[in-house]
């Protein structure tokens, strides 16, 4: 039963008659803040005090989230304090609320109670004014803009300064994406205390002095951190603005909608900015439970992907003549229809994209029309262990919701799926196949919080010590690509990893990455490790829609909420609400179990949402879906698209209602933004079910979510059942020969690569990491290269030369390359993944 | 006359070679480290709190208060770090106090160093003194050399090293904080306190941030006793200070004398001013401190009493300007020092110098407004007490003070340019017109004292 009258939930109010109380907490500071009294935690500094009796007194260096600094000297107030014997006694001077913490008894009088308060406030506003221009018409952040406003609200009506300003050439460039209006700046500090305490990029600083202090970069190295559209951001004034969006619009000409970003598993809270059907800008929401208030700048940038030239508009039918034809819906959903029917076995393969919703939807049209389980979302390396590891201690966990069999742990006084709060509280953090800033940069800004803060130990099992593990202050543990499972069997038997070993056992987590399933019983010795440990668990995949597939059932072995296929109950609890007599039990083949079927004809059609051949790290891959019949939802034109009987468009994510699951497995719902005539992938999996005669029930948001309702997460276990078929021997230790220049390659996705998803966004691009090889200083010396000298990384494939980045602390014998970088494509190029031979050899071979 | 002179630290400034250690050694150089190492550091403190010398470098924050406000010791470095920053206008007793006497500045180093538990200290020295750079560079040597300084101090295995850092030539680095920053490698600017330097200061650690007077002066203390200093000086301003009187007087220099004396006096001693000239102006420390006139001859030179007179005590930088100068030319001056010197944290300090000193530029050349006046003292009033550091509070004190005495000279500033009312040939002590020109010679005679 819901309880209502609770006071947090606007119960038993007192202006409602209610005798609701606001809970005494006993270490409270008790104060007066221009007559009201106020009980604040110990701490708490008088501008937050304030702010909880609704009394908001004018800032701009202050943010929440940065330390102190009391630079603008905006929120000057007066302050009385009492003395030994108890008489209150007044401050001397005005005091900076932002820098002083609260004390009991204490008497503050704001702007709103002191002249002495409010006639300083307004003296610093018109000191701020003197210098800054009058070009707010012309001013990116002319309506929207904390020093406009507190102009307004906390200024002179008119300015006394007749004398001249201060002025600079504007704008300069940072980096490609952040431009600097000197002039505009009122040197607050914001942005460098942003990038030096929160990304730990401290590649802006404030130089010279006086009136012509300024933010600087060093010579020849710009801005260019993950984290710098933040900046943008915070800046309270127009100084920052990114290079994408200054000058296209004026703040009030926008419509705002909440989102969620798709770029990762982060599920990072969002504000898309739009304006007559185009998204103009994108903004970090504010979520204190997932990403505070910051986010990454291929979330804030990557937008313009869907509005390519290359975008999909109408649906298209390979006709006769073998050219694409557009054609109208019915006649497409008739060919679609016509070609599944005429198929022996059909398959589906839907990318890590897509939507929760739109996972159901592919999820039900595998079982109930095409009568199969073989779905997979992991277009990506994967592995049969991983289905396991994923059933085990994966699926069905959330926040505060722990399955019944997960990781063999006890029903009940589980606390649910690790959490961004858990991280930032653990005293110690094991990484395992996962580089956080690159892979999930949430992850890592709560991860250097957590050690900023809390002094979090985080340690890392890899090969290559990263700027981002030096910024978490973690430890590398190391381990060859491919050899993660022997040292985590044998943490104990190094120093580093004796430590993490200890650190685990008094409150620690392990997080996994999904490149962890290529390397063999790495993820179960994960899992044994936490188990053995008390650690607890999580697996953060890169793609915002994997870990909501996972729930929703596109993973072959397990139905929605996380049902093995092999269980009879529960295949009969969904097929009880998806209303049918029964659904397929046979063992499900994974991604690559249904290339190879494809590839031998047992499978002679596809059905493919969201995926990019190139990125399976499959060869066959495109041999399968030329041999197949293939029905492609998809957004842009791609190498699907080339080989596809049916093209179905589908909408981008600005332009559909849906959710995500983060890799917490907490719920991210984001709104439609634009107004759009595409269609969700749901709704044209359920015309195409319609076309074939069933009823899918997933024409709308909410006929899925009253059956997501109805299939929560399963109680019972979770085993699955794997296709014998497609079981493949794991993989055995490899050795590298190094007299023959053989190297084992690491290799993961930088943030910025050449994914489809940031295309269109050329300032976002310049900032990408430069591609390098990476390689230990002993490798280098071995092959006679320094910083900078090409090397010739050769696979089965193809070989790609880069520039060498010599790496102090790295593992001799490996190669690092970045996997999707604009100049080097490890799986389609060089055709390897993480942890196989390559060889490397100074020089670019022709 | 030479009786109201307490020559301590000045004792043997005319000796031929005053800074090597053999002659500060004549004088009884490095007695009081002996004795200091006889006593516990807890005693030495103890006789430094005992004589109440308040710190020399202007806030008059009692030394040995200071040194125990440290936080307790907890195994870790603590560290003793001497400002010698000296940069305000008008300002020079360190300066030539370590040109002369350095050794008495590496002696109280040891014994402040000893009594506070510190093996390692910092002299912070003004970037620009090449030369008093390489004097202290000498005079560590020396002492380190003479087993003073080094691992073995006094052969009782203590250990106190002096590193002497050139600063890069700003005037915050004068800032307590602003000056730890800065010797960590950072830019100088003042830090939000607390943590106090006592608690958390130079690398993190308790740290004692002391002028160059105040420890030189320890030694005397620990040598002749806490008495000795006591019975100099006023009650709250016990013990002596150098007085540098610069300007229209006779002869200027150095005066070492007890706190409390009045400027009528040190006048008097400087050979009195200018001869045919009068006191206008003058500043009791530095151009941060409200100025002074003509009626504040016989104010006594402490702490209190000066404040009580409406000033600051300051650095005892005695600025005399007789009546040829003009003040609003002399506030113009101070105040483009804040404008280039402002260090930009803060807004009121920034923004605001940037402000008055182009108002006060346009007053100096006689094209003020009418608001100009009210407008200057409405600037100040929204920097005093709001800027972040002293910096900002010490620009307006020559401003507010100017126009307090000397409102009238403003109020010309809007109609006539101030070398028309006061010609700058008139005040100089040298020949200002081009060389070669008609009436140079006549100029430079006439003004020239002797």
């Amino acid at each position: 039963m819901t309880v209502t009258n609770s006071p947090t939930s606007g119960g038993n109010a007192v202006d409602k008659g209610g005798d609701a109380q606001i809970p005494v907490r006993p270490d409270d500071v008790t104060l007066t803040i221009d007559g009201v009294e106020v009980s604040v935690p110990k701490g708490t500094l008088v501008i937050r005090a304030a702010e909880t009796v609704g009394i908001e007194i004018p800032r701009f260096c202050d943010h929440p989230l940065l330390d102190p600094v009391g630079a603008c000297r905006q929120c000057l107030v007066e302050v009385a304090t009492p003395d030994r014997d108890g008489n209150v006694r007044s401050m001397p001077k005005p005091q900076a609320s932002c820098t002083m913490a609260v004390s009991s008894g204490m008497v503050v009088k704001t702007q709103n109670t002191s002249a002495v308060a409010d006639k300083a406030q307004h003296g610093q506003m018109e000191f701020l004014l003197i210098n800054h221009p009058l070009d707010c018409p012309v001013c990116d952040k002319g309506g929207e803009c904390p020093l406009q406003n507190q102009a307004m609200s906390n200024g002179r009506a008119v300015s006394r300064f007749d004398d001249v300003k201060r002025t600079y050439p504007k704008p300069i460039n940072i980096s490609s994406q952040v431009l600097l209006d000197r002039d505009r700046c009122i040197l607050c500090a914001r942005c460098t205390r942003f990038s030096d305490q929160i990304a730990g990029d401290p590649f802006i600083a404030l130089v010279e002095r006086g009136a012509l202090q300024q933010i600087g970069i060093y010579e020849e190295k710009p801005f260019e951190s993950y984290f710098s559209g933040n900046t943008v951001q915070i800046c309270p004034v127009g100084a920052l603005t990114g290079a994408a969006y200054r000058f296209r619009s004026r703040p009030f000409d926008l419509v705002s909608t909440p989102s969620v970003c798709e770029h990762c598993a982060s599920g990072c809270s969002m504000r898309t900015d739009h304006r007559r059907g185009l998204v103009l800008r994108r903004m970090a929401g504010l979520d204190n439970d997932v990403n505070e208030e910051w986010n990454c700048d291929k979330g804030r940038w990557a937008f313009t992907y869907a509005t390519q030239p290359d975008r999909i508009e109408l649906p298209m039918v390979r006709g006769t003549d073998g050219q694409l034809k557009v054609v109208g819906w019915p006649e497409a959903l008739a060919a679609a229809a016509a070609g599944l029917s005429r198929s022996s076995a059909a398959g589906v393969l839907v990318g890590g994209r897509v939507s929760t919703e739109d996972a159901y939807a592919y999820g039900k049209f595998a079982r109930v029309v095409l009568g199969t389980n073989d779905i997979d979302f992991r277009a990506r390396p994967h592995s049969l262990e991983e289905v396991e590891f994923l059933a085990k201690h994966v699926v069905a966990t959330a926040p505060g919701v722990q399955s019944g069999s997960a990781g063999g742990s006890e029903v009940g006084a589980a606390p649910g799926s690790v959490t961004y709060a858990d991280l930032e509280a653990a005293k110690t953090v094991l990484l395992v196949g996962f580089e956080p800033e690159d892979e999930s940069p949430i992850v890592f800004l709560r991860l250097r919080k957590a050690f900023r803060q809390n002094k979090t130990a985080v340690f890392a099992i890899g090969s290559v010590p990263t700027w981002g593990l030096k910024k978490m202050g973690g430890t590398l543990i190391p381990a060859l690509p491919g050899h993660e499972a022997d040292v985590l069997v044998d943490l104990t038997s190094t120093e580093v990893g004796r430590a993490a070993d200890a650190g685990l056992g008094e409150g620690g987590i392990v997080l996994v990455g999904e490149r962890l399933a290529t390397s063999a019983g790495a993820l179960s010795a994960a899992a044994d490790l936490a188990a053995t440990k008390g650690a607890r668990l999580a697996w953060v995949p890169r793609r915002a829609g994997e870990r909501g597939a996972l729930e929703a059932g596109a993973l072959g072995s397990l139905l929605p909420g996380g049902r093995p296929v092999s269980d009879r109950v529960a295949r009969g609890e969904v097929a009880g609400v998806w209303e049918v007599a029964r659904l397929p039990d046979t063992p499900a083949r994974d991604t690559a179990g249904i290339i190879e079927a494809a590839v031998t004809g047992e499978i002679d059609a596809l059905v493919v949402g969201g995926v990019d051949p190139a990125d399976i790290g499959s060869a066959h891959a495109l041999d399968a879906l030329e041999r197949a019949f293939v029905i492609s939802f998809e957004l842009r034109e791609s190498a699907v698209t080339a080989v596809a009987d049916v093209v179905l468009p589908v909408a981008a994510q600005a332009e559909k209602l849906g959710s995500y699951l983060n890799w917490e497995g907490r719920v991210r719902n984001f709104e439609q933004a634009l107004t759009s005539n595409a269609v969700s992938d749901y709704r044209a999996i359920d015309m195409l079910a319609n076309e074939m005669g069933f009823f899918l029930e997933t024409r709308t948001q909410r006929e899925i979510h009253a059956q997501l309702e109805a299939l929560r997460a399963w109680e019972g276990r979770h085993d699955v059942v794997l296709d014998t078929a497609t079981l493949r021997a794991a993989k055995a230790a490899v050795v590298t020969d190094a007299s023959r220049g053989e190297y084992l390659l690491e290799t993961w996705s930088t943030l910025l690569d050449a994914g489809r998803m940031q295309d269109g966004e050329p300032f976002l691009a310049g900032t990408a990491p430069r591609a390098v090889a990476r390689l230990s200083p002993a490798s280098a010396a071995v092959l006679q290269v320094a910083d900078g000298d090409l090397v010739t990384v050769s696979g089965p494939l193809g070989r790609v030369a880069l520039p060498v980045a010599v790496t102090k602390g790295m593992l001799d014998g490996v190669v690092w390359l970045p996997t999707n970088a604009k100049e080097c494509a490890v799986r389609a190029g060089l055709g390897s993944d993480a942890g196989h031979v390559v060889t490397v050899s100074k020089g670019a071979l022709v | 006359m030479t009786d109201t002179l307490t020559p301590i630290l000045t004792k043997f400034w005319d000796e031929p070679q005053s800074w090597t250690l053999e002659t500060y050694e004549r004088y009884d150089g490095y007695k009081a480290l002996r004795k200091a190492l006889e006593m516990e550091p807890s005693a030495v403190l103890g006789a430094v709190k005992e004589s109440n010398i308040r710190g020399r470098g202007g806030a008059g924050f009692p030394t040995g208060m200071k040194w125990s406000f440290m936080s307790p010791p907890d195994g870790g470095p603590r560290y003793l770090v001497v400002n010698a920053d000296e940069s305000e206008p008008g300002t020079c007793k360190d300066t030539p106090l370590m040109m002369a006497n350095p050794h008495s500045l590496i002696e109280g180093v040891a014994i402040s160093s000893y009594a506070i538990g510190c093996e390692h200290a910092f002299i912070y020295l003004r970037g620009e003194l090449v030369h008093v750079y390489r004097r202290l560079l000498d005079a560590v040597d020396e002492a380190r050399a003479a087993g003073y300084l080094g691992d073995d101090v006094g052969g009782q295995g203590l250990k106190i090293e002096i590193t002497v850092h050139a600063g890069a030539g700003a005037y915050i680095c004068g800032e307590e904080t602003a000056l730890l920053d800065s010797l960590e490698g950072r830019r100088g600017q003042p830090r939000l306190k607390p943590p106090f330097p006592g608690a958390a200061g130079l690398y993190a650690r308790p740290t004692s941030v002391n002028n160059v007077e105040s420890i030189a002066s320890v030694p005397g203390i620990i040598l002749e006793g806490p008495d000795w200093f006591k019975g100099m000086g006023t009650e709250k301003s016990t013990g002596f200070g150098i007085f540098s009187l610069s300007g229209h007087v006779a002869n200027p220099g150095q005066f070492e004398a007890p706190l409390g004396i009045t400027m009528r006096e040190l006048v008097d001693l400087a050979g009195g001013m200018r001869q045919g000239h009068q006191m206008k102006f003058w500043t009791p420390g530095g151009s941060s401190t409200p100025i002074f006139t003509d009626e504040h001859l016989d104010v006594p030179l402490d702490f209190d009493a000066v404040v009580a007179a409406g000033s600051m005590l300051g650095t005892r930088a005695l600025q005399v300007f007789d009546e040829t100068v003009s003040v609003v030319r002399a506030v113009a001056r101070w105040t483009d020092f804040y404008a280039h010197e402002t260090c930009g944290k803060c807004t009121p300090c920034r923004e605001g110098t940037w402000w008055m000193r182009q108002i006060m530029e346009r007053l100096e050349n006689g094209e003020g407004s009418q608001d100009d006046i009210d407008k200057l003292l409405d600037i100040c009033d929204n920097i005093l007490g709001r800027s972040f550091c002293a910096l900002g509070d010490a620009a307006t004190s020559p401003i507010t003070s100017a126009i307090q005495y000397f409102r009238e000279e403003f109020e010309a500033g809007m109609h006539t340019p101030a070398h028309v009312l006061f010609p700058p040939e008139k005040s100089v002590l040298f020949d200002v017109a081009p060389a070669g020109s008609k009436d140079s010679a006549g100029l430079s005679s006439g003004m020239v004292t002797a």
